[in-house]
């Protein structure tokens, strides 16, 4: 079920570039764990809840009292490239 | 004071430090230049020197090693990725935070598998760790640093991530005591994300009432930062029970015989005749949904991953493809270049499970399966107090052993997945050795407890009464 056009697919809703190479180990690499992961389509699991969290807990809120953030300047220091007070990134349309 | 301070376990330099019998400055540097000069791969970077204020405290200044993926402010934080390389993060995750403030000050950051995604540590972008047992075998992974750190003798404690097992394997393939805690008992913030609703920061440490220290001071209140983290319901106390007297053990029957080395098993099944010694109660037990773990685990964990990881994509932090043409393109190549093939491959993985049209049929039934496997869990906690079966199915393998087939490296994560899908405690303590098969030196083999939500603090005392039956000698020092 996992051919070349699966892949081509999936990788671009991931945003990931492959190469020739890499898309012919998906191929292969992803078809074979399936096949594994597949044990589970044979399991009964009618009116099965599917788990959201495993403990038990009920909403934990801290109070609604503004913090300070951290500094913008040292956000930006991270980053790739800046202009201005932001981030800076190729045009979507270039 | 070298060999004697290099034999102390943390505690026990933690209780000299307190007693004014040892100088924590000394302590630091002592571990400073080995973990500096060590040849195990194990450390990613290393402090200059122990932080001016880092003594004191419950802990006393006795140093401590910390997986890459914490972050740390102004210290490389990479989580083992090229698409991290350099990344110093402006803030520090809180459980490094505590630790530091309890007096275990930052003595380095330890190398781990790419994200924390394997189990032999040989997905890091930043070589692979070597074990201290044997220089040619894995330490398992992914917090496979701080385990051969520890084992080696490189840092006195160290703390790691664990997922799918990624504290209990290593330790077990590094002779060391790793501990997962139930899930929201620590706080992940500041903890560079797998699987969000699986990963869980631990102690691996050389003795039980080491990670019982460790621990003690991870968890408490509820990390104001960290909605899903908890409160913890009892303080953790150091453990001193020396006999299993009225504890029922429940041996799931398929977690402890198929697919595992025979080494490895007879070891198991000998702890088994010392915990009835100590007086326990020793049964069968059944998790029926336990042989689906794996194959549920690498469905969710996968699908988290492929969400967690959409935000390294070149615009705040780490690595950006210099030369793309626009911006679509930026995002791709960005994340080409700075993913491993692991990570490559779960990214895909996770991002083929939630895609239209087969989100069904693998997220939503690998969830339902992770009910069934916790309420397996929560059945077998009415008879039994504890259920035990070995931590990993081999000893430690050879480099490069495993890395041709994705998923022979996966199924050595099948005895610790349950656990972790049902988000309960669970610890590795040594359990003797065994020979890998087709012979050889004997290598570290690890037990395994796991136990019900908050069960920490008793299975530390179960855990110490075998460690102390069994006549595990934390002291070793091999590298």
């Amino acid at each position: 079920m996992i051919d070349r056009d699966t892949v081509l697919h999936v990788a671009r809703l991931a945003r990931l570039a492959l190469t020739e190479d890499e898309i012919g180990r998906m191929v292969g690499e992803l078809g074979a764990v399936l096949e594994h992961i597949e044990t589970i389509a044979a399991l009964d699991l009618e009116g099965v809840a599917p788990t959201s969290h495993v403990v038990e807990v009920s909403n934990a809120l801290r109070d609604d009292v503004p913090e300070p953030s951290l500094p913008r300047e040292q956000i930006l220091a991270a980053a790739p490239s800046v202009a201005g007070d932001g981030f800076a990134v190729p045009s979507p349309q270039a | 004071m070298t060999d004697h301070a290099l034999a102390l376990t943390a505690s026990q330099a933690a209780a000299a430090i307190g007693r004014g019998e040892l100088d924590p400055g000394q302590l630091f540097d002592l571990y400073r230049s080995r973990a500096a000069g060590e040849r195990l791969g194990a450390f990613t970077w290393v402090a200059e020197a122990a932080p001016a204020a880092a003594t004191g405290g419950a802990l006393g200044g006795v140093p401590l090693a910390v997986k890459d993926l914490f972050c740390t402010e102004g210290v490389p934080s990479q989580s083992g990725s090229r698409i991290l390389e350099g990344y110093r993060p402006p803030y520090t995750a809180t459980v490094v935070e505590r630790l530091a403030r309890a007096g275990a000050p930052l003595l380095g950051k330890t190398n781990q598998d790419e994200f924390a995604m394997g189990s032999s540590n040989e997905n890091s972008a930043f070589g692979p760790v070597l074990n201290p047992w044997d220089q040619t075998r894995v330490p398992g992974g992914s917090s496979g640093g701080s385990a051969a750190a520890v084992a080696g003798g490189l840092a006195p404690w160290a703390l790691g991530t664990d997922t799918g097992g990624s504290i209990r394997q290593p330790a077990a393939l590094c002779g060391i005591v790793g501990l997962k805690p139930t899930y929201g008992a620590a706080s992940r913030y500041g903890m560079i994300a797998f699987a969000s609703s699986l990963d869980q920061a631990g102690p691996l440490t050389r003795d039980v009432t080491d990670a019982a220290l460790l621990l003690s001071h991870m968890v408490g209140e509820p990390d104001p930062r960290d909605c899903t983290s908890l409160r913890f319901p009892e303080p953790i106390v150091m453990p001193s029970r020396t006999d299993l007297r009225g504890l029922r053990l429940g041996v799931p029957a398929e977690l402890s015989g198929e697919g595992i080395e025979p080494g490895v098993l007879a070891a198991f099944e000998a702890t088994l005749e010392v915990a009835r010694a100590l007086g326990a109660d020793v049964e069968p037990c059944a998790l029926p949904h336990a042989p689906h773990a794996l194959a549920a685990y690498y469905v969710l964990a996968p699908a988290e991953c492929s969400s967690n990881l959409a935000r390294f994509d070149g615009v705040r932090f780490g690595y950006r493809s210099p030369d793309a043409a626009d911006l679509l393109a930026m995002y791709e190549s960005t994340r080409h270049d700075g993913f491993g093939a692991e990570v490559k491959r779960r990214i895909m993985l996770g991002t083929f499970a939630l895609s239209s049209g087969y989100y069904d049929a693998y997220y939503g039934r690998a969830q339902r399966v992770r009910t069934k496997i916790a309420t397996d869990f929560a059945a077998a906690f009415e008879r039994f107090d504890f259920v035990v079966m070995p931590t990993s199915p081999c000893v430690a393998f050879e480099l490069g052993a495993k890395t041709a087939d994705p998923y022979a490296m996966y199924a050595n994560d099948f005895l610790a997945v349950p656990a972790s899908l049902a988000g309960i405690p669970a610890m590795s303590i040594p359990n003797g050795f065994a020979a890998p098969p087709g012979g050889g030196t004997p290598l570290p083999v690890g037990f395994q407890l796991a136990g019900p939500a908050f069960s920490e603090n008793r299975m530390l005392d179960a855990a110490f009464a075998l460690e102390q039956a069994l006549g595990f000698d934390g002291s070793s020092i091999r590298a």
